[in-house]
């Protein structure tokens, strides 16, 4: 089955973001939409302000400048409404899994269920079970994550985001840290997502997951969306210099 | 110096203990009450200060630390004259116990305020994203993601400083707290045998330092799932 | 009843002085005592470590308050009769020892196990070992912490007042007993201590912070 269609509907609205750390502008004037069920790569060097880009969609930042828009709630302002909104449709996953150390994978996944959500334990534990089946881990319900490996815990973290149902679910990352093998696993649990129409954000280094599986490629360069477009078209005749060189840099 | 001669014929005497038994009993388990209370208070406090410390702005950490400072840097007998004495001079009357258990809160509350520090800024920033993502409230995450591996993390420091409290707790018999060492004191006069006494109450106290160890340790199997299982440090 | 004034507080300033030289005791013979319990409990033999372990436990599982009671009252009644200060003195070294002796042995065995390795390798013996790899490198561990240890030796000297020692606390007790304004004059005994106590925290945190940082 092909990556799902976007409907038109645009689900994640970037306009004009301009994202200072002191006098450094890491995103300067930064715009595109993102629809419903499409997957984006977001792609770029070190300091391209990529990643930065990312967390102000997740709300972890405030901007300076612009809008963002993601499910119709205004993010990247101070203000909590919104914010407890956002939480329910946006799922994040972080390069080092961030996973709770104290808690039973099982736990890990039921927190916020029991808690934000308000589920019943039970309800929790069958969502957990779900989840789990999916990334592939039913057997480590009772583990903790220092008994996991990297990639086992990763696939615990995405299972965690998506138990919460988001619409949305930002990927940053999240292999950086990873062997290949242990890449391997996570990106297959992200490509069979997408294939159920999930929406995407990814930042990545993967390349070739970006190829197969991203229906919109963003190449960041300097804080600024310095190319973007259909992944197949953009790879096979990129416009600027700059893409051409990272891409073959990272081949 | 005249008492140094015939010193080698001593003989120790334990008979007054057929009679005296109950108030060493009593005198405990006042001890035990006193410094249960002390240090489950005292811990609350801390731990709150510990958050305010860390994650509170500056008008909240500048007094916080005042606080922490004072007690640390001050004996805990001129502060429990100050509850005990100092009050009631300024019309706050306040009974022995009670006075005994307000110095040892505050008194506890400013180490366990260190102590509980250092295990929340061992906590990591990410993991407080993580848990905002998730869409936790700021209680929530500090119950559920923060409090619980901070203490796990400081809870051997935490123990120790439990059983010195427990330990310290024998100078609330100088405002007359008819605990452990004011019963060694009170039957000690009435004997004149207070070699043994004292060494009955020594004894007293080292049982309950391990009692008071075990305990915590069971306490600890109890709160951290985790570490029952795997048995090892956070 | 009389009027708080000045030679009162002249009096605590005095007083504070038999504070600080019953601190100085306590340290010098904690450290003394402290230092051979440290080398007990890291020596080879094992019953050498079991009786220092077993001291450390003793004292630190004992209130200094019954320590001092039974070195003033309980040698006294056997006829040791001691005067406070003595009575007092002991007692702290006792209790000193014990917690220096704990701190000192974490610093001896914090020396990396490579380094015993190599001076051992180049023919030391136990003795040379201590005295010219291994020490050396634990003082710079342990000064931290005994710094701050110190902050507790001079608050505990508090508890000689118990045996009518004349310290700080006494004194204050003392002061009151003419007065009564207890609140005031606590206020100004803890004050005092304060200002001695502080100085030695302060420094003690930034020894740390310096140690840390040159790692």
């Amino acid at each position: 089955m092909p990556a799902a269609e976007g409907t038109g509907e645009a689900i994640v609205r970037i306009k004009d973001v301009v994202k200072e750390f002191g006098p450094l502008r890491v995103l300067d004037g930064v715009s595109f939409d993102i629809a419903r069920g499409q997957v984006v790569a977001i792609v770029g060097r070190s300091g391209s302000g990529k990643s930065t880009l990312l967390r102000c969609v997740a709300g972890l930042e405030t901007i300076q400048g612009g809008s963002i828009a993601v499910c119709g709630h205004d993010v990247g302002r101070p203000g909590s409404a919104a914010r407890a909104q956002l939480r329910r449709d946006v799922g994040m996953v972080f390069q080092s899994y961030n996973l709770f150390p104290h808690l039973t994978v099982e736990r890990n996944i039921t927190l916020a269920l029991t808690l934000v959500k308000k589920e019943p334990r039970e309800a929790a534990n069958a969502k957990a079970a779900e989840v789990l089946a999916m990334v592939g881990l039913t057997d480590k319900r009772t583990a903790y994550p220092e008994q996991l490996s990297g990639g086992q815990q990763q696939r615990v973290a995405i299972a965690r985001s998506l138990a919460l149902s988001p619409q949305v679910m930002l990927f940053d990352e999240v292999t950086s840290a990873l062997d290949p093998e242990l890449t391997a696993e996570v990106l297959a649990v992200m490509e069979e997502l997408a294939r159920r129409g999930m929406t995407m954000i990814t930042v990545t280094h993967e390349m070739g997951f970006a190829r197969r599986v991203a229906d919109l490629v963003v190449f960041m360069h300097k804080g600024k969306v310095w190319e973007s477009g259909p992944t197949a078209e953009l790879f096979a005749q990129p416009r600027t210099a700059e893409f051409s060189q990272f891409v073959s840099s990272e081949l | 110096m005249r008492a140094v001669q015939k010193t080698m014929s001593y003989t120790f005497d334990f008979s007054f203990l057929a009679e005296r038994w109950p108030d060493f009993v009593a005198g405990a388990w006042l001890t035990v009450q006193l410094t249960v209370v002390s240090i489950a208070l005292g811990l609350a406090v801390g731990t709150v200060c510990a958050l305010l410390r860390v994650y509170g702005n500056r008008w909240v950490r500048t007094p916080v630390g005042a606080y922490v400072e004072l007690i640390r840097n001050t004996p805990l007998l001129v502060q429990i004259f100050i509850v005990y004495f100092g009050l009631s001079s300024l019309g706050l009357k306040l009974s022995a116990e009670v006075s005994a258990v307000i110095a040892l809160v505050v008194n506890m509350g400013a180490y366990s305020t260190e102590i509980m520090r250092a295990g929340i800024q061992s906590i990591q920033r990410t993991q407080l994203e993580a848990a905002d993502c998730l869409g936790l409230t700021r209680l929530q995450t500090i119950v559920h993601v923060v409090l619980l591996p901070a203490m796990e993390r400081v809870y051997p420091a935490l123990t120790s400083q439990f059983v010195l409290l427990m330990l310290a707790s024998s100078i609330t018999s100088q405002i007359s707290t008819e605990e452990l060492t004011a019963t060694a004191n009170l039957v000690q006069s009435d004997t004149y045998r207070s070699f043994e006494v004292y060494i009955i109450v020594a004894v007293v106290y080292l049982a309950l330092s391990v009692l008071y160890r075990f305990a915590f340790w069971l306490i600890g199997l109890v709160l951290f799932a985790r570490k029952r299982k795997l048995g090892t440090a956070l | 009843m009389i009027q708080l004034n000045a030679n009162h507080f002249l009096y605590l300033l005095q007083a504070a002085q038999w504070t600080l030289l019953l601190s100085l005791i306590a340290f010098v013979g904690g450290s003394v005592v402290g230092l051979g319990l440290a080398l007990l409990r890291v020596s080879q033999i094992r019953v050498l470590r079991v009786l220092a372990s077993g001291y450390i436990q003793l004292i630190q599982g004992t209130p200094l308050l019954i320590v001092l009671f039974l070195s003033y009252f309980g040698l006294g009644i056997m006829g040791y009769k001691l005067v406070p200060i003595v009575a007092a003195g002991l007692s702290l070294t006792l209790y000193a020892a014990a917690f220096l002796g704990e701190i000192w042995r974490g610093c001896i065995e914090a020396v990396p196990r490579p380094q015993w390795e190599a001076s051992d390798c180049l023919g030391l013996s136990r003795f040379q070992q201590y005295a010219w790899v291994i020490l050396p490198q634990s003082v710079k561990l342990a000064v931290p912490p005994t710094v701050g240890f110190m902050v507790q030796i001079v608050k505990n000297t508090s508890l000689a007042s118990v045996i009518g020692f004349v310290e700080l606390a006494r004194a204050g007790q003392i002061v009151n007993n003419s007065t009564f304004e207890p609140f005031t004059i606590f206020t100004i005994v803890a004050a005092i201590y304060f200002a001695m106590c502080y100085p030695l925290s302060l420094a003690a945190r930034a020894l740390e912070r310096k140690a840390n940082a040159g790692r």
